[in-house]
C-alpha cells in the first residue's frame, strides 16, 4: 500500500490541514507503512459480524425539556481570537455580491 | 512529621481530622517538593500554587468551624490534574500550541466532584498533544522525565501525572486513557493506575480524542487510594449521555488477603516473542504470588488480540479526525492571520497542531474517506466486535485477566520518535481493554536489570473495578513494590 503525494494532498484538503512539502513526503511514507500494517484486517472473516460503534448497550438518553441558565455571551466569547459586537469574527465568506 | 508526602490518603485524612497537620502544611509540603524536583522532572504544564494554598486555607477553615459535622470526604487532600481536563478559569492546553491561551469556562465533572469532596489542586500535568502518544514526547511544551531514570520517558500520554505521583510531587493525579494512557505510564513510573469501565466515569470536560474509547483514570501509589478517589468520581452524570446509571459500590478493602475462589486467566497471546525478558519474568512471578494467595490460575485465549493495534489506530484516529475538526481558529485557539476563510482554517490547523496530531488526523480522515470507509473504518468496527466477544467469553469463566502492561519497561527519550509504528507497539497490551470497554488496573511488580519498574495489568468484566481493586489490594498488602520510591 503506497500512497501518492496527490492522495496525501487530497486527504490534507479533506482534513483542512496546510502541510509543507516535507510534511507531505513524511506522511506519505509513514501513512503508507501504517496502512500496510493495517491491511492484516482484510484477512479477518467478518461476513455476518455487526460493527461496534459503542460498547454500551443501545439506549435512549432523554432529559426534561426545560430551559436552563445559558452561558453569558462574554463567557462564550472569552477565548475568541477575533470578535465584534458579541459575535465571532471570521474572514470574509462571500465577496462582491457572490 | 518529617515527610508528609509519603502519606496515603487515609493516613493524611486521619492526621487532618486529629488536627496533627493542617491542609496548608500538607499542601505546602507538596509545593516544596515540586519546587525542588520539577526543574528536572518537568511533570507540570501549569502550576497553581496560589489556588492550592487558597483551597487549603478554606479546607482548614471549614474543618475548624465544623469539627463535629459531616465534612467532605477528601477535605484538604492535594491532587494534580492532567491538562486535558477542564478546570474553570485555569488555562487548559492539552499539550498543544493550538490551545496555548485557552481558558475553559467550565469544569470537568470528575474535577468538580473532587472539588466538591474538598480537594486542593496543585496544577495541570504534562501530556502528549491531545493525549496522542506513549511518552509525552509529543507535548508541545516539554518532555517529562521518568523519576526512576531521567534519561527515560515516563510513558504517556498521561506521563506528567504519573511522574508527579511517582516523584512524590502529588499523592493523587487524574489522567485519561484512550489506549493505555493511564496504565502504561503508571507501569513505567512504578505506580498504580486505574482505567475504569467505559461509561463508569463522566467524560464531560475531558477534551475529546477518541470518544468511544476515552476514559478518565486515576494514579496513586496504592489500590486503596485509588478506591477512595474512584468512589468520588464514578457514577452517572446528566452532562455525559454515555455515563451509565449503575450504582457505584462502596469499596471495602479489608486486611484479608485470602483469594480462595478467585479465578485469574492468563492469555497466551500476551506472552509473545519480542516481550522484554525481565517484564515476562516479573509478571510471571507476580502471577505465582496471586496463586500463593489462593487464586486459581487458568490459561485462556483471546484469539483476536493481534488485531487490536490496527483496529485501534483506525477507530481512534477516525474519531479524532472528527473531534479535532472543532479547532478552526474561530471560537478558540490559535488563529492564523489570513484573509480567505478556507486558508484561515487550513493554516490555523496546519500551524497549530503538532506532527503526531496531524499524522493521526490524516490517518483517520483517510479511513473515513469515500472509497476506503468500508475497507478500513467499517472493517475495524467489525473486528472490534470480535475483540469484545473474546472478553465476554473469557469472563464467563474467570474473574480477572492478568497480563503485562507493556512489552518493555520505560524506553529512552528519543528512542522511538522517528518510527510511529514502533511507538504504537508500546500499547499492544493496553488497547484491547479500551476496544472492549472493560476496566484495567496497572500496578508495580518488580524491576528490570536497569532498575526500571515493571508493571502488571489486571483486566475485569464491565463495571467490576471493585474486583480488580480488591485483588491488587491483597497483592499490595503482601508485597513491597508499591512502597519503593525513586531516589531524586
Amino acid at each position: 500500500m503506497q500512497l501518492t503525494i496527490q492522495e496525501v494532498e487530497h486527504i490534507a484538503e479533506l482534513a483542512k490541514l496546510d502541510l509543507s512539502d516535507e510534511e507531505k513526503e513524511l506522511y506519505r511514507e509513514q501513512l503508507s507503512s501504517i496502512l500496510e500494517y493495517a491491511a492484516m484486517l482484510q484477512n479477518v472473516d467478518t461476513g455476518d459480524i455487526p460493527p461496534t460503534a459503542s460498547v454500551l448497550p443501545e439506549r435512549s438518553v432523554l432529559r426534561a425539556d426545560v430551559v436552563q441558565e445559558p452561558l453569558h455571551p462574554e463567557t462564550v466569547l472569552q477565548n475568541a481570537p477575533h470578535q465584534k459586537e458579541q459575535q465571532f469574527k471570521v474572514p470574509i465568506v462571500m465577496e462582491n455580491g457572490q | 512529621m518529617s515527610n508528609l508526602s509519603d502519606l496515603s490518603i487515609r493516613q493524611a485524612l486521619k492526621l487532618l481530622q486529629n488536627g496533627d497537620i493542617s491542609s496548608v502544611e500538607l499542601t505546602q509540603s507538596y509545593l516544596d517538593r515540586i519546587q525542588t524536583f520539577e526543574p528536572q522532572i518537568k511533570a507540570f504544564i501549569t502550576l497553581t500554587p496560589e489556588l492550592a494554598i487558597a483551597q487549603a486555607k478554606s479546607a482548614d477553615q471549614l474543618r475548624k468551624n465544623n469539627p463535629k459535622e459531616d465534612l467532605p470526604a477528601l477535605l484538604g487532600i492535594p491532587i494534580a490534574v492532567k491538562d486535558v481536563l477542564a478546570l474553570e478559569n485555569v488555562r487548559c492546553t492539552c499539550g498543544s500550541r493550538i490551545l496555548e491561551n485557552f481558558i475553559p469556562a467550565y469544569t470537568a465533572t470528575t474535577v468538580q466532584r473532587l472539588l466538591d469532596a474538598g480537594v486542593v489542586i496543585l496544577g495541570k500535568t504534562n501530556t502528549d498533544e491531545f493525549a496522542m502518544g506513549s511518552s509525552t514526547e509529543n507535548s508541545a511544551y516539554q518532555t517529562t522525565h521518568n523519576p526512576w531514570n531521567q534519561d527515560h520517558v515516563p510513558g504517556g500520554s498521561s506521563g506528567g501525572s504519573a511522574a508527579a505521583v511517582s516523584a512524590g510531587m502529588a499523592p493523587i493525579a487524574l489522567g485519561s486513557d484512550t489506549g493505555g494512557s493511564v496504565r502504561q505510564p503508571a507501569s513505567f513510573c512504578g505506580i498504580t493506575g486505574l482505567k475504569p469501565t467505559y461509561g463508569r466515569v463522566s467524560r464531560f470536560g475531558l477534551i475529546a480524542y477518541g470518544s468511544s474509547l476515552d476514559s478518565v483514570g486515576i494514579f496513586s501509589h496504592t489500590a486503596e487510594d485509588l478506591a477512595v478517589i474512584f468512589e468520588q468520581i464514578a457514577g452517572r452524570d446528566p452532562k455525559d449521555a454515555t455515563s451509565m446509571d449503575i450504582p457505584v459500590p462502596a469499596i471495602n478493602l479489608d486486611s484479608n488477603t485470602d483469594l480462595t475462589g478467585v479465578r485469574i486467566g492468563v492469555p497466551k497471546e500476551y506472552f509473545i516473542a519480542g516481550i522484554q525478558s525481565d517484564v515476562e519474568k516479573n509478571v510471571r512471578t507476580a502471577i505465582q504470588h496471586f496463586e500463593s494467595l489462593g487464586a486459581q490460575i487458568v490459561e485462556i485465549s483471546l484469539p483476536h488480540t493481534e488485531y487490536a493495534l490496527p483496529v485501534y489506530y483506525l477507530i481512534a484516529t477516525a474519531e479524532a479526525s472528527a473531534n479535532l475538526a472543532r479547532f478552526d481558529g474561530v471560537r478558540y485557539g490559535y488563529s492564523a492571520e489570513v484573509a480567505s476563510l478556507w486558508d484561515h482554517f487550513k493554516q490555523s490547523r496546519g500551524s497549530g497542531f503538532g506532527s503526531e496530531v496531524k499524522r493521526r488526523i490524516m490517518l483517520g480522515t483517510y479511513a473515513l474517506s469515500a472509497g476506503y470507509y468500508d475497507a478500513y473504518y467499517g472493517q475495524a468496527q467489525k473486528v472490534r466486535t470480535l475483540i469484545k466477544r473474546d472478553f465476554e467469553q473469557v469472563f464467563e469463566h474467570v474473574d480477572a485477566i492478568a497480563t503485562p502492561v507493556a512489552p518493555t519497561t520505560a524506553f529512552k527519550i528519543g528512542e522511538h520518535t522517528n518510527d510511529p509504528l514502533a511507538m504504537y507497539l508500546e500499547d499492544i497490551f493496553t488497547l484491547p481493554t479500551n476496544l472492549a470497554g472493560v476496566p484495567g488496573l496497572a500496578f508495580p511488580v518488580g524491576f528490570d536489570r536497569q532498575g526500571l519498574p515493571v508493571g502488571m495489568q489486571l483486566m475485569g468484566p464491565h463495571f467490576k473495578e471493585e474486583t480488580l481493586l480488591k485483588l491488587v489490594h491483597s497483592y499490595q498488602l503482601s508485597t513491597q513494590w508499591h512502597k519503593l520510591m525513586p531516589e531524586l
